[in-house]
């Protein structure tokens, strides 16, 4: 295991985060990850290392290519995948709480 | 600040537990999942109006929901079945995307009275399966990268 990544600096670039969702609805090779993305194929390439490195892609050798999937178990630590969805459910159940109580108060 | 809404997503699960605490009596907070205007009202955001297409809250009902932008596009639709429909308990019920490879999940909404002004909602979530179930919790975090993306798109083209 390579230590010298962490999740964290993974995820603080955008283009990281783009691949991430790309590969996280399907199993993909570089070059398909590559053809979504106007940066040059080694920019790419140096992304996809370092999200192998911080083990949040796995790589699986399929005949002559290489094929990237999402390490979901690793996504799953970090809080700031999960935190949107929170959000989400959170603004909604405010929403929910405010306008009940305008019901309240008209009774 | 403590949050006041917990999501508990357990490794390699296909559940996940939604609860969250009210400065509501029980019975306002079951009315807001009863009423299809109450509910039109909390689930619309800036960015997506919710309209209820459908609703018939009881045992053997249905309901549909639809999402439209500002421009009135449709941006979703849903819709479930209603197994059971209890009156400031409970409420259990199927949901599905439609057009969406998420499948249809399980939701039983468990309405709990603390106090006569305080109440608790405690949603379970089943889905066909965990990597289903990762995907959906994964959606928020796909759309805010999106907006950050179209609002870029949007500067840019004011730009040109």
């Amino acid at each position: 295991m390579n230590l010298r990544r962490d999740v964290f600096q993974a995820i603080a670039d955008p283009t990281r985060r783009a691949i991430l969702l790309l590969v996280a609805s399907h199993t993909m090779t570089a070059g398909a990850i590559a053809a979504n993305f106007d940066t040059a194929r080694p920019t790419v390439s140096k992304h996809l290392q370092i999200l192998t490195e911080c083990e949040l892609l796995e790589q699986k050798q399929n005949g002559r290519e290489i094929y990237y999937h999402i390490n979901a178990q690793k996504m799953k630590e970090v809080d700031a995948f999960i935190e949107p969805f929170r959000k989400m459910w959170d603004d909604r159940f405010n929403k929910l709480e405010a306008i009940m109580k305008g019901y309240q108060s008209k009774k | 600040m403590e949050q006041k809404t917990k999501i508990n997503a357990e490794e390699g699960k296909q559940e996940l537990v939604i609860t969250r605490e009210f400065d509501l009596p029980i019975e306002l907070l079951f009315r807001a999942h009863a009423e299809p205007d109450i509910i039109e009202q909390w689930m619309s955001n800036p960015y997506a109006t919710a309209k209820v297409l459908k609703f018939e809250g009881k045992k053997h009902g249905s309901y549909q929901l639809e999402s439209t932008d500002a421009e009135g596009k449709v941006v979703f639709r849903s819709n479930g079945v209603i197994h059971e429909f209890i009156l400031n308990q409970k409420i259990t019920r199927t949901f599905e995307l439609e057009n969406a490879p998420y499948g249809v999940q399980l939701e039983v909404y468990e309405f709990e009275q603390l106090t006569d002004q305080t109440s608790k909602l405690n949603m379970h979530v089943i889905y066909e399966s965990g990597a289903k179930r990762d995907q959906v919790l994964a959606l928020p975090f796909a759309q805010g990268i999106n907006m950050a993306h179209n609002r870029i798109q949007e500067i840019l083209n004011t730009l040109k």
